[in-house]
């Protein structure tokens, strides 16, 4: 690739090519830099809403202390104290953000232990809890894609395709309750329903009790994830080149594997970041259900507790794997797709 | 809207997904309205010990009251609230993302782009987080909060399908003709967007009962005592080994609930697709 250096006179050009004044690296810089950047920009925002709405609106004293509010004013003093509710809302937003930045993020209300200590341990159970849902969730709805797109029409698709779309629309508290019913607690009585795990030991080292929540995680985005796919491979399946293939006479599975499951990838990896960055907020409601020792029940506990330190880290920390999510699956998909890269790079 | 002519009737009940949708909503609505007056007992009446047989046939909650009539009685409010808050979820999200779409430039960049900040935020976190600084939510809060969290996801949508249309002809005729801006918006492209839009509400409506009994199984209730399906859950869990049906009646209608409105949404876009909806 020649790169043109110097400025020709706008007159002078004739050639239909643009000139490129930036190597492809170069473009390549400049457009994560750019969306960097820009996931930089939506975090910042997300953290204006995060503090204010958990300080602004409402009185988080009120909430802390419930009936104690009026009969103890000493204790409202002293909480105002701790929150440094004396100085303007601006001052104090800077001063969040100033700590969050320097990775001080506060102490908590309730037990008066610096939050990053308390969320340490969390955030690496709830990455292990993510991370072991995907692992597991793609192959299956990748599987399950290929059975029904390979059955188009036939019964079997129809039934799949019915399956997966009650799933869909279910609340994952939902199907985590009857999942319990069925394997734990009233039908069969196969794994525990709640993940206990001695204080500093991960929950991962007592496999049998992280079975249903992957399970319910996994069946809560499967469906979504399985039904893209299939209508991408069936797409793929249409179009001229594995028609040609077919004609080449290459077997039908290899057309299926080689033809059609590579070219539905790109499309796939949106889906799958846009349910893993789902996940994020669907833990919430999964950890608390199976009380396990992540970050999604630690905000539950905290909201409740109105534990405001505790919530705002929580909420940035939750904020910042849907953006981060999000930004792996744009490069990702750039980098997968030929078109797309030509594109940055002239 | 041509839903409600005969012919269109006609066209719905070939239509199997939309048709079991619509049946099986209904079915759940008129439950949840009928419920409270069909009632065997009290809605806080106690008939027996907790989690045993006594009562109807499912049994008695963790205070000893009757769970059908918590059942029959706790519907309403989560059919109120998350059809509020679709409504305004809908309302709001078309709204901005019609205006973006119509008026262009940078405004509309302006605004898609706090629209992908809101987007960030997964739905649920908005509402935990005001909620942590509430005493005792309000039932009108969860119709804010779940409404908002819903908006930037329809703006998207709204403002993808209008972007469609407001380079059309009839938009330009329209303005040449010396309509205001806004009667265009009212007059031409909103008529236009019926269904994707109508799918939409039927998607954001299952999404809403979801987040709104996610909220009372969590624990956040805006009125302690009264019946409700997600609050109930909370508060039979330790009654799961014993008595079930607490936990499970409620999740239950709910789950049923959901599947309803999720095909009934999923119907719409069939019809949609086969073209022959205008």
């Amino acid at each position: 690739m020649a790169q043109v250096t110097t400025e020709q006179p706008a007159a002078a050009t004739t050639t239909t090519e643009p000139p490129r004044r930036r190597s492809p690296w170069g473009a390549w810089a400049f457009w994560l830099a750019r969306r960097l950047g820009l996931a930089i920009l939506t975090l910042w925002l997300v953290s204006v809403l995060v503090f204010f709405a958990t300080a602004a609106l409402g009185d988080p004293i009120r909430a802390i202390l419930g009936k104690d509010y009026e009969s103890s004013p000493s204790r409202v003093a002293t909480l105002e104290d701790q929150l440094n509710l004396d100085q303007p809302l601006v001052e104090r937003y800077f001063d969040w953000l100033g700590g969050l930045l320097t990775g001080d993020l506060g102490t908590s209300l309730s037990n008066r232990l610096p939050v990053s200590e308390l969320i340490g341990d969390r955030v690496v159970n709830t990455a292990v809890l993510v991370i072991v849902s995907a692992v597991v969730m793609i192959p299956v709805a990748f599987g399950i894609a290929m059975i029904s797109a390979n059955a188009r029409g036939k019964r079997l698709d129809q039934v799949i395709q019915v399956i997966l779309l009650g799933l869909a629309g279910v609340p994952e508290f939902v199907i985590g309750i009857l999942l319990v019913a069925l394997l734990s607690t009233t039908v069969f009585h196969v794994f525990p329903a709640v993940t206990i795990s001695a204080g500093g030991e991960g929950p991962w080292q007592n496999p049998g009790s992280m079975v249903l929540p992957v399970l319910t995680l996994v069946l809560a985005i499967a469906p979504y994830v399985a039904r893209i796919v299939r209508s991408t491979l069936l797409e793929v399946l249409d179009s001229d080149y594995v028609e040609l293939a077919r004609l080449k006479g290459i077997p039908e599975g290899v057309v299926m594997r080689k033809h059609a499951l590579l070219n539905a990838i790109v499309p796939s990896i949106q889906v799958v970041a846009l349910q893993l960055a789902w996940l994020a907020g669907g833990i919430v409601i999964v950890e608390y259900l199976f009380s396990y020792p992540g970050i999604g029940a630690s905000l539950v506990d905290s909201v409740r507790n109105s534990d405001i330190p505790m919530v705002q880290a929580l909420s940035m920390i939750i904020a910042a794997i849907y953006v981060g999510v999000n930004l792996i699956a744009d490069v990702l998909s750039i980098l997968f797709t030929p078109r797309a890269r030509t594109a940055i790079t002239s | 809207m041509s839903v409600l002519t005969t012919t269109s009737v006609r066209r719905v009940t070939r239509q199997k997904r939309l048709f079991v949708g619509m049946i099986i909503t209904a079915v759940v609505v008129a439950l949840a309205i009928v419920g409270p007056w069909i009632a065997p007992y009290g809605e806080n009446e106690i008939v027996g010990k907790p989690f045993t047989h006594s009562g109807s046939f499912l049994g008695t909650d963790y205070l000893g009251q009757d769970v059908l009539t918590r059942v029959l009685a706790g519907g309403r409010s989560i059919l109120v609230i998350s059809v509020l808050a679709t409504l305004l979820g809908m309302v709001g999200g078309i709204l901005i993302g019609v205006v973006a779409a119509y008026v262009g430039g940078w405004f509309d960049e302006v605004v898609m782009r706090l629209n992908d900040v809101a987007l960030a935020f997964p739905q649920i976190l908005l509402a935990l987080l005001v909620l942590s600084s509430v005493e005792q939510p309000k039932w009108w809060m969860i119709v804010l909060l779940v409404g908002a969290s819903h908006a930037p996801r329809v703006a998207r949508l709204a403002r993808g399908v209008a972007l469609g249309l407001v380079s059309r002809d009839f938009v330009a005729s329209a303005e040449a003709l010396g309509e205001s801006r806004i009667r265009v918006v009212i007059a031409e492209v909103l008529p236009n967007m019926n269904a994707p839009l109508l799918a939409e509400a039927g998607l954001r409506l299952t999404y809403s009962i979801g987040m709104v009994a996610g909220l009372g199984f969590l624990g956040f209730s805006t009125d302690p005592g009264a019946a409700d399906w997600g609050l109930m859950i909370n508060e039979n869990r330790l009654g799961l080994l014993v008595l079930p049906w607490g936990v499970l009646a409620p999740v239950i209608v709910i789950g049923v609930f959901t599947i309803g409105t999720n095909l009934m949404a999923d119907g719409i876009t069939q019809l949609a697709e086969k073209g022959d909806d205008s």
